[in-house]
């Protein structure tokens, strides 16, 4: 390991002593009660995982425990100190990681390690050791003298990891390293975070990725401010124990099936996972329903481990239907050719830098087709040039056969787009959002009317119409945006990471409307930096380092990825070895 | 299909955005409402070169006839709220030196008897410098006195006819009937170069400008439907205030109505295109504000507002036409007072109607760009 004892240093003796003990701690804000009676322990040598969907708390109960917001009620203590009473002593003992990159932008990444230093009260020059090592330790050597602000979003989260690491603080707080992060970099920080703990420091980390909470040695799991689990995600996972099942090889069908399996009143919750179904069956429930609808599509039943997700989805009563009242409303898309989108030699060039590299590929009509790569690996650029956002500096991209270039108005015309942030007006009404859309489709008279009346029935907005999208809950404001980019049911539909910082219920949700879609044949555009996403998809196209490095099924990806030591790969390290064997290509070619 | 480069549906839906938009952003709101009255109270009330409500030191070591009543007349002045009696010159330093006085006046012993004596009495009169247009006005208005006091002293003297000054267009100097006609210009550009910057940079925060843009909207509907309601805005404030120099504070309005109306839309418009510019390439609202006022500003001290244009250089007065105030400011001050004729009206105009033709079309070519 590489780290040293210099960076983790523990008292002797603190390894039975719990680094945090909250007791029964309430906050909230006005209305909103983000903790209610929340107790636990956090131990030194150990990775404790704060898990739970965005709202949950998690960020409110971070920042009690630096010490930055002060409980309502219950008491809090960090490596002995209480965080109201002896709030000095906190900042001393422990280091903080906040969620939004904390650093200084236009500093490079020496400046910002010696500012932190010097804010420490440490004499940066004599400190020449301490830096060294934390440089190794992050791998940021050879990137001193670049400015943070142009690091990638993994090199910020590392950086601003050394920096926490400065005081060599007792207790390590992480809020939600890995937003933003790309696979390979989440597993460099993994890899810190490790050494980290055995060296006896307490890391807490916080996330909204369940699949994350599977790696951590013990796990506290908070939902809409209250405490459901506290132990080792095992434990929870162990309660599942034979209620998880994976249908094999469903292959075309898959949607169908799922869509089937979740409609079974045994079946609680059930993903697509690659050409497989997988469920999870409520409590007590029998195989019985789920073993004739595996006789019924021919496919082989298997039971498999459960996941902590399984877990998480079970305490909080299962997920939604399978059926998508969107995509039974819909007329099936006709389309004159059975490609939908296609793109030759397509390339982006910023002045020196390229951003997307000579990318080819063609995507059938009804298939969800899947962007992923590494935080700038050209995919959001590429995804940009395919839905009219950027024009590409060469080659060409088309969409139901119209060039973006030449018919903009035609290639537009025939596109959905959703995006991250939902893209709504936030200071207009949910009615008067829906018109807009409407009205900037073209959409007029009856056609308008009976097309806002139908998302507002489908996605039963009826009740929201004269509240601000920003009052709506989280699951609502996403079928609202689902609603304005359907309006003028597009053959292709866009998605940009159109999940990121959902619960995993609306996730669901959201991916029974798109598999729903995807069964009418709309054409699904995605990038996701959720591994278990990519495993929806009909087809996965990779990039790195601006170039299309693999294309093919998320199953054809994991095979690719087997080795005696990892026999059945998940999508993140398919992930993870296509990245390094390309950039061991690259290396090898240079 | 729906592809065609213009459709009315498409702009009507987004102008009723726009509007929208403008009406329930507290920011845009405060932008459009907020500063026209304000700046309504401030400039045409408080903002002044008149001297007023000033203290004045005296100290007098005559106590004479004459002394007697320069005093006397300072007392009854009507810009001097206190003469404020010192003993000492000490004295008299401090008050300057605390800013408590604006100027002193320090009368010699031998001032009445050197009057008596038939030569002319000397006073010294000190100003404080840090106030020096003030000071200056001061001084002036303090000579006035003296020389009045001097009449009275040789009443039948043939003193030369000093030159009689007649002010055309504003014969009584009332600062107001400057400053209002300008600030019509002035707000009005500030509110449509606001409205817009923030815009396209409001949308950008939202993410909804991609979504416009993915959408078979085309770039010069984005423009026109935010243009509309700033031009609206823009013209509802400029005609507020035009009225309001009318009615509220009598400034003859000797010009013409149409032609000023239609120089209003026309700088509106080239100020709009300015403002789209600024928030094509802003990415925030916070960074559009900034370039609003970081254009705003030197365009309207460049503008002939408050120094004239010919007093600059030769550099930055081509540049000066480049500023819509810069004509419109001559249409709005011929239009108030000096009852300017169609003909010059229309040489200030055109060059208006050129900029919004540059400013309009370079701000869509600035949108396109962001497709880059």
């Amino acid at each position: 390991m590489q780290a040293s004892p210099a960076i983790a240093a523990v008292p002797a003796g603190a390894g039975e002593d719990a680094a945090i003990v909250i007791e029964d701690v309430d906050k909230h804000f006005g209305d909103v009660k983000a903790l209610r009676g929340l107790s636990a322990r956090i131990h030194y040598g150990r990775l404790t995982g704060l898990v739970g969907p965005d709202g949950a708390g998690k960020t409110t109960l971070m920042r009690i425990l630096t010490g930055l917001l002060a409980p309502n009620a219950g008491h809090v203590t960090l490596a002995g100190y209480d965080v109201v009473k002896d709030n000095d002593a906190i900042h001393v003992a422990s280091g903080y990681m906040p969620q939004r990159f904390g650093l200084y932008e236009d500093l490079s990444v020496m400046e910002n390690m010696r500012l932190y230093a010097q804010l420490r009260g440490m004499d940066a020059d004599r400190n020449a050791d301490l830096f060294a090592e934390l440089l190794d330790f992050t791998r940021l050597g050879p990137f001193t003298k670049r400015l943070a602000g142009k690091l990638s979003g993994g090199m910020k989260q590392k950086l601003g990891l050394a920096c926490a690491l400065m005081a060599r603080p007792k207790v390590l707080l992480l809020d939600e390293p890995g937003v933003g992060v790309d696979p390979v970099s989440r597993q460099d920080l993994w890899r810190m975070v490790q050494a980290l703990t055995d060296e006896g420091m307490a890391v807490v980390w916080s996330t909204a990725y369940l699949d994350e909470a599977e790696r951590c040695e013990s796990v506290l799991l908070l939902n809409q401010g209250q405490l459901l689990f506290d132990g080792p995600p095992q434990e929870l996972t162990a309660q599942l124990e034979g209620r998880s099942f994976r249908l094999e090889d469903v292959g075309a069908e898959r949607r169908a099936v799922l869509t089937q399996a979740l409609d079974l009143p045994s079946v609680s919750d059930g993903v697509i996972q690659g050409a497989g179904v997988r469920v999870v069956l409520r409590e007590g429930a029998q195989a019985e329903q789920l073993q004739a609808l595996s006789d019924q599509a021919r496919v082989e039943l298997a039971q498999v481990p459960a996941r902590f997700e399984d877990a998480f989805i079970d305490l909080l009563g299962g997920g939604p239907g399978g059926t998508s009242t969107l995509a039974e409303r819909l007329p099936p898309v006709e389309l004159g050719s059975d490609i939908a989108v296609s793109c030759r030699n397509l390339t982006k060039r910023f002045g020196e830098f390229t951003a997307t590299d000579n990318v080819s590929f063609e995507v059938q009509k009804g298939e969800i087709f899947g962007l992923l790569g590494p935080n700038g690996a050209g995919k959001s650029t590429t995804f940009k040039m395919l839905c009219g956002l950027l024009k590409p500096t060469a080659g060409e991209a088309h969409v139901v056969g119209h060039d973006l270039r030449r018919a903009t108005g035609a290639a537009k015309s025939r596109l959905g787009y959703m995006a991250q942030k939902f893209s709504l007006y936030g200071l207009l009404s949910v009615q008067q959002n829906l018109e807009i859309s409407a009205g900037v489709y073209g959409l007029e008279g009856n056609t308008r009317r009976e097309r806002i009346a139908e998302m507002i029935e489908t996605f039963d907005l009826g009740d929201w119409l004269s509240a601000t999208p920003d009052s709506l809950p989280l699951g609502h404001k996403q079928r609202l945006a689902l609603a304005c980019s359907l309006m003028h049911r597009p053959p292709v539909l866009f998605l940009d990471e159109p999940t990121s910082g959902v619960d995993p219920i609306t996730r669901r949700e959201f991916w029974t409307h798109i598999n729903g879609l995807a069964r009418k044949g709309v054409t699904i555009m995605v990038t996701t930096h959720f591994m278990d996403e990519a495993e929806y998809c009909d087809r996965v196209a990779m990039l790195s380092r601006a170039q299309l490095i693999a294309l093919d099924t998320p199953d054809a990806l994991k095979r690719s990825a087997v080795s005696p030591e990892r026999p059945d790969p998940t999508m993140e390290d398919a992930f993870i070895h296509l990245v390094e064997s390309a950039d061991r290509e690259l290396e090898a070619a240079t | 299909m729906l592809t065609s480069a213009f459709s009315f549906t498409r702009l009507r839906a987004q102008f009723i955005k726009e509007v929208l938009s403008v009406l329930r952003d507290p920011r845009s709101r405060m932008v459009v409402f907020v500063p026209p009255i304000l700046q309504l109270l401030v400039f045409a009330f408080a903002a002044t070169l008149e001297v007023r409500n000033v203290d004045i030191a005296v100290y007098d070591q005559d106590a004479g006839r004459w002394s007697h009543e320069l005093v006397q007349r300072l007392d009854s002045a009507r810009f001097i709220t206190h003469v404020r009696h010192v003993d000492s010159q000490q004295q008299l330093h401090e008050l300057i030196d605390r800013g408590e006085v604006i100027a002193a006046l320090a009368i010699p012993v031998d001032f009445s008897r050197s009057i008596a004596a038939g030569e002319s009495g000397r006073a010294q009169v000190l100003v404080d410098g840090r106030r020096s247009n003030s000071g200056q006005i001061t001084v002036a208005y303090l000579s006035t006195i003296a020389a009045d006091v001097g009449a009275e002293v040789v009443p039948d003297a043939q003193a030369p006819t000093p030159v009689v000054v007649r002010h055309w267009f504003n014969p009584n100097l009332v600062y107001r009937w400057f400053i209002v006609p300008g600030l019509t210009g002035i707000l009005a550009l500030f509110s449509s170069l606001l409205i817009t910057s923030l815009s396209i940079a409001r949308e950008r925060e939202l993410g909804t400008f991609d979504q416009l843009l993915v959408s078979p909207t085309s770039t010069p509907e984005i423009i026109i439907s935010k243009s509309l309601p700033a031009l609206a805005i823009g013209t509802g404030l400029g005609l507020f205030m035009i009225s309001a120099g009318v009615f509220l504070f009598g400034i003859p309005f000797t010009g013409s109505f149409a032609l000023l109306l239609a120089s209003l839309v026309l700088f509106i418009a080239s100020v709009v295109g300015i403002g789209l510019m600024i928030s094509a390439v802003s990415m925030t609202q916070q960074q559009a504000i900034l370039g609003a006022f970081a254009i705003g500003v030197p365009a309207v001290l460049m503008s002939g507002f408050a120094t004239p244009v010919e007093n600059m250089p030769v550099v930055l007065q081509w540049l000066a036409q480049a500023i819509p105030l810069t004509h419109f400011l001559i249409i709005v001050e011929g239009s108030f007072l000096k009852a300017m004729p169609p003909g010059d009206i229309l040489a200030s105009l055109w060059p208006l109607a050129v900029i919004a033709l540059a400013t309009l079309t370079m701000a869509t070519a600035f949108v396109r760009g962001r497709l880059q």
